[in-house]
């Protein structure tokens, strides 16, 4: 086995190694040090030794020793512990199982979605501290401290490892798919140097969203929010250019999109839509599969993208989706209808200055004729923006309708 | 999201505390710091040398000309900084208002989100 396939093996069993572990032992903190320890020791034995027979099964014997001399050597807690240590192992259930389990309890809500999605990252995904860091762009140790006081936390909190029972249970789903959703954005809106190790995150974001998938295939925002990201993630090779700038939706290349993942997501979004219920992640990637399935920007069936944000609207209130509803509207009712749709939102004060409603209204302005109105828009939207890629699109736009000041 | 929390002091502010006073300061920012680390928020932390130590260089026809002092004339200098990674604007705010400096009059502490980072972060 490569160097690289092993790797990609060890990936794979950490969390469920994890998961054993944490099942037999109850201490996700002390479990997490083991596993990475018996990992490291794979790493290094197993290119040079072969891979054992049964790979799990050898990390699930280290790990667990690691673990024993771990609680051993603390000696003030030494006999409650090696009474735990000793204790009866429970019969085991699927690793699958397991490994979601896990990712609930990296979900849990005590915890802030930074730290979360750092676990998650971690303990399910596999990666490491130094990794994670990379792709969040603070230094290790920053990314260190936040992992261990989430331990900490999930600790205090006295979590039991097993999923939670019913609306609990949903309640839960929620937050782990959110979680899901904002590493695949954190990937997604890659925006300075280290594009490459963000890009990765989106890839990871998708990874854990199929093993989701596959073991709650009947929940429709499972199936959407997997769908969601494929369809997205489709677009990845024509959303920039080769110099970093952004390209918008009707002026990307859609020969660059990727097929396969089209037809893999929309055939998810058919398969969510045909069930009882409708969830935010499954309109959103109802949205994209329409969009995805329009070969130019001209031919998008612009009704059905607005009867959805309709309905989206209705389930999950927020002004965002408002927005983007008027950008749908533009296209079917003119943008003097989509203006007059955002003025609504002018009341909202975390609205109000915000680059995206200044943005979308400046195109409109532009779209009228009006040039002053959407040089200003653009102007403030570009001082609005936290992205750089963004703020050179809008500073280029604005220099399109910039004012002739004559000499 | 990062922030870039900036310390804006008053020589003459500063100077004008007691040693109790100042202490308290020095202590702030001791148990703000241990609590930025041990959180995961901090990136990085920075003092500045006394604005009266500071060079202003300009290059005029392809020279260095260097002239001694600050660049702006003021009453206020930017004394250092806290580069953190928090969750939102809401809780970068909520973490500068710990700062020491906050309850004192005449020095600003200013929240500002960062657009472009590179580099080696590591201390």
């Amino acid at each position: 086995m490569t160097a690289s396939a092993i790797e990609d093996l060890l990936r794979e069993l950490s969390p469920q190694v994890l998961a054993t572990l944490v099942r037999r032992h109850g201490q996700f903190e002390g479990c997490e040090d083991a596993v990475q320890e018996a990992v490291l020791a794979a790493a290094v034995q197993w290119p040079v030794e072969g891979v054992p027979d049964n790979p799990r099964g050898w990390l699930v014997t280290v790990a667990s020793r690691r673990f024993i001399d771990q609680v051993r050597s603390d000696h003030a807690r030494r006999e409650r512990e090696s009474a735990t240590a000793t204790e009866v192992v429970p019969q085991d259930v699927p690793d699958s199982d397991d490994t979601l389990v896990l990712l609930f309890l990296c979900c849990h809500p005590a915890l802030t979605a930074a730290s979360q999605t750092a676990l998650t990252l971690r303990a399910v995904g596999g990666l490491s501290t130094a990794e994670i860091a990379r792709a969040f762009l603070v230094p290790e140790a920053t990314m260190a401290a936040r992992i261990s006081r989430a331990k900490q936390r999930i600790k205090a909190a006295g979590s039991s490892f097993s999923l939670p029972d019913g609306a609990q249970r949903q309640d839960r789903l929620r937050v782990v798919l959110h979680v899901l959703y904002l590493i695949f954005n954190e990937g997604y809106t890659a925006s300075s140097g280290s594009e490459l190790h963000r890009a990765d995150l989106a890839r990871e974001a998708i990874r854990l969203a199929r093993m989701v998938h596959a073991q709650l295939s009947e929940d429709a925002e499972v199936t959407g929010l997997l769908a969601l990201m494929l369809l997205t993630h489709a677009r990845r090779r024509s959303r920039t250019t080769s110099a970093g700038d952004l390209v918008p939706l009707d002026e990307q290349d859609r020969t660059r999109w990727d097929r396969a993942l089209i037809a893999e997501g929309t055939e998810l979004v058919k398969a969510s839509l045909a069930g009882p219920a409708l969830g935010p992640y499954q309109l959103q990637a109802a949205i994209a599969a329409t969009h995805a399935g329009a070969a130019t920007a001209q031919q998008t069936n612009w009704s059905q993208v607005h009867a959805l944000y309709l309905i989206l609207e209705r389930i999950a209130p927020n002004p965002m989706v408002t927005l983007n509803r008027a950008i749908a509207l533009a296209q079917i009712e003119g943008p003097r209808a989509a203006l007059g749709l955002l003025s609504t939102l002018d009341g909202d004060e975390r609205m109000a200055a915000h680059h995206r409603l200044l943005s979308v209204r400046a195109h409109l302005l532009e779209e009228i004729g009006d040039t002053a109105g959407a040089y200003e828009h653009y102007r403030r939207a570009a001082k609005a923006t936290a992205s750089i890629a963004e703020q050179r699109y809008l500073q280029s736009r604005a220099g399109r309708v910039r004012p002739r000041v004559r000499p | 999201m990062q922030f870039l929390i900036s310390m804006h002091i008053n020589p003459a502010v500063l100077d004008a505390l007691t040693d109790e006073e100042k202490a308290a300061i020095g202590d702030g920012h001791g148990k703000f710091l241990a609590a930025l680390k041990a959180s995961g928020e901090l990136i990085t932390t920075q003092a500045l040398v006394d604005p009266s130590q500071a060079v202003v260089v300009s290059v005029r026809n392809g020279q260095p000309v260097v002239t001694d002092g600050p660049f702006l004339e003021a009453k206020e200098y930017l004394g250092g900084f806290y580069l953190i990674d928090c969750e939102d604007k809401q809780r970068a705010i909520e973490l500068a208002s710990q700062i020491p400096d906050t309850a004192i009059a005449g020095l600003g502490v200013e929240v500002r989100q960062v657009m472009f980072a590179d580099g080696q972060l590591e201390a």
